[in-house]
């Protein structure tokens, strides 16, 4: 186990150093100087040069990367050229929010999805399984813009039942930040109606969100259903006398939850950085809207700090759930 | 391949995939011509329901939202063929090279694709569209730089798989080279899961490339692309509906007719047959 561990680790450091290579090649490809970007067209030839000297620009491209390293070890990712602040802070300001959603479409995803799969399984080519594939069907093609305008117009404004954009009604007070999502900040400050309003402006969101991974995790559970069914020992609790209820939840479920397991990580990874479109629809303050807006001011400091978070975070998760797998199953230990 | 073919037409959804596309294929090829322009505006007839004169209405420039829909077939099929031909190219390349050399370039080329994969796709290709300009053609280029990863693991799969077997082992005995044997046993018959995810990912390009039009990082207006369509007529939903629904319908229409033929294909070809 601890020779996997160990070079499960050393991949995701290589894949992590990889990532950091990238964005300081992208960086540099980029057909703005960083120096007239930072100080302006109008910058004098010794204020440029002088900035360049300052961080390195005038330098070998190896050293200019081994700097940038240094930089980012002491998690200085620059300083983003259109809020004029350091980098690292927007993130640390813009992530909570981007979290919040993204883990709420992930439970959105998994309390969906899952049962959903199972079901299906369990009425293969039947009424339950058609609708269940049909829906996933049609769910996994629809552009996420469209849901969330459709939803917004159908919900919000014509039936009223949701509120529109936003996380929080602008006339209540919002809960002081302790982890910066506010519906967990609002339970944490015991402010029940902030708690209540920001749940409630979640919903459309989280469900925009996560309901093209729903309709791949449904998917995915009822292939892997479908698998364990059909094995011997499953018709051996059959033929015990057991109910659905017992053959499903003490038996298959176990087994077929491993190969969903992988996708787990990446389905949570994808929701990280699938929120752009969401997060510009609902004026979600997080990373999705800030890199949109960083894009379109080609503020390249910010864009690649948001990437390489986001690219980090999703190798975090892999090697989480690669190494949860080696944990549950044996054969990968072993191997 | 009679057999194969034979299973993939008794399949419903794959024929619905097939048909679909087809139909779509016909709308690109045929259709500009018989619609009008998609670019001239009358504001004296904008946001009018379908009719008669607008069969889908008209947008809030009162351009004629079928036309312009009918235009976007073109450009978005383009696009979701493009992005994949680019990326399996690239991939099956990388794939190739790395289940055929072995050793330390398999290492040095997979870590390559775990790092892409790692990457967040849509703010990778949002940056490089950000760099590059906003046209169709970088979109291109952005998404499939994002999604070639997908075919190098396939293709590397295969060939670690096939590498063994006895044909290979037979064209090796009778003096092939590394190359011959990888550009003539090993590639065609790596092909297929290709074929399958290829199917998938061009529904998944479109997908992406109207997201990006969508954020104002893919085609510019006034072009009728169907992502930037939706994204120009959004704030009319209250009042024309229409203008940004037809163009959401075409694009959902689309890349359900390729997970279809996806789905169809994978069933075909996978001799479970579930």
């Amino acid at each position: 186990m601890a020779a996997y561990v160990l070079k499960r680790l050393g991949y995701a450091l290589l894949v992590g150093l990889g990532i950091t290579f990238i964005t300081f090649f992208v960086s540099q490809v980029i057909p703005i100087d960083p120096a007239v970007a930072a100080l302006g067209e109008n910058a004098r030839e010794e204020q440029i040069r002088e900035f360049r000297e300052r961080y390195g620009l005038d330098k070998p491209l190896l050293v200019q990367y081994g700097l940038y390293l240094q930089r980012l070890f002491r998690l200085d990712l620059g300083r983003s050229l259109r809020t004029g602040r350091p980098v690292a802070e927007d993130l640390k300001e813009f992530f909570p929010a981007t979290l919040e959603l993204a883990l709420s479409a992930f439970l959105v995803a998994l309390l969906l999805g899952l049962p959903a799969g199972v079901w299906a399984a369990l009425r293969q080519n039947r009424p339950p399984d058609l609708l269940v594939r049909l829906l996933a069907l049609l769910l996994g093609s629809t552009p996420v813009f469209f849901l969330a305008i459709l939803l917004l117009d159908l919900l919000h404004r014509r039936l009223g039942l949701l509120p529109g954009p936003g996380r929080l009604d602008p006339f209540l007070l919002p809960p002081p930040r302790v982890t910066g999502m506010v519906s967990l900040d609002a339970l944490l400050a015991g402010d029940w109606a902030a708690f209540r309003d920001a749940l409630a402006h979640l919903v459309l969101p989280a469900f925009v969100l996560g309901s093209a991974s729903a309709a791949l995790l449904a998917r995915m559970v009822r292939a892997a259903m479908l698998e364990v069914l059909s094995q011997d020992y499953i018709r051996t609790v059959w033929a015990k006398g057991l109910s659905e209820r017992q053959v499903v939840l003490r038996h298959a479920l176990k087994n077929a939850a491993l190969p969903v397991l992988t996708l787990l990580g990446g389905l949570l990874g994808g929701l990280l950085s699938g929120a752009v479109l969401t997060e510009t629809i609902f004026s979600w303050p997080g990373l999705g809207r800030y890199v949109t807006q960083s894009a379109t001011s080609l503020d390249f400091p910010a864009v690649m700090g948001v990437t390489l978070l986001v690219g980090v975070v999703y190798s975090l998760l892999n090697l989480l759930v690669d190494l949860l797998y080696a944990l549950l199953d044996p054969r990968i230990r072993y191997a | 391949m009679p057999r194969l073919l034979r299973r993939f037409l008794r399949n419903p959804g794959a024929v619905l995939g097939l048909a679909l596309l087809l139909v779509l294929l016909l709308v690109a090829a045929l259709g500009p011509a018989l619609v009008g322009d998609p670019l001239e505006q009358n504001i004296g007839e904008r946001l009018r329901p379908p009719g008669p004169a607008h069969p889908l209405g008209t947008d809030q420039l009162g351009r004629d939202v079928l036309a312009r829909v009918v235009h976007g077939a073109r450009i978005s099929l383009g696009v979701g063929f493009g992005v994949v031909l680019l990326a399996s190219a690239l991939g099956v390349a990388v794939g190739l090279l790395a289940g055929g050399l072995g050793g330390f370039w398999d290492n040095l080329l997979m870590r390559l694709t775990d790092v892409f994969f790692a990457f967040p796709s849509l703010i990778l290709a949002m940056a490089i569209a950000a760099a590059l300009g906003p046209n169709l053609t970088n979109t291109v280029l952005a998404v499939a730089l994002v999604t070639w990863p997908i075919y190098a693991r396939l293709v590397r799969a295969q060939v670690l798989a096939l590498r063994e077997r006895e044909f290979v082992e037979a064209a090796r005995a009778l003096g092939a080279g590394q190359g011959r044997i990888l550009l003539k046993h090993l590639l065609p018959n790596s092909l297929t899961p290709v074929l399958v995810q290829a199917s998938y990912e061009v529904g998944s390009a479109i997908l992406t490339a109207a997201g990006l039009s969508f954020i104002g990082f893919g085609a510019q207006p006034p072009t009728p692309e169907w992502g930037a369509m939706v994204a120009e007529t959004r704030n009319y939903m209250a009042e024309a509906p229409w203008a940004a629904t037809a163009p959401a319908v075409a694009i959902l229409l689309t890349v359900l007719a390729f997970n279809l033929l996806g789905d169809g294909l994978r069933d075909a070809l996978d001799p479970r047959g579930r």
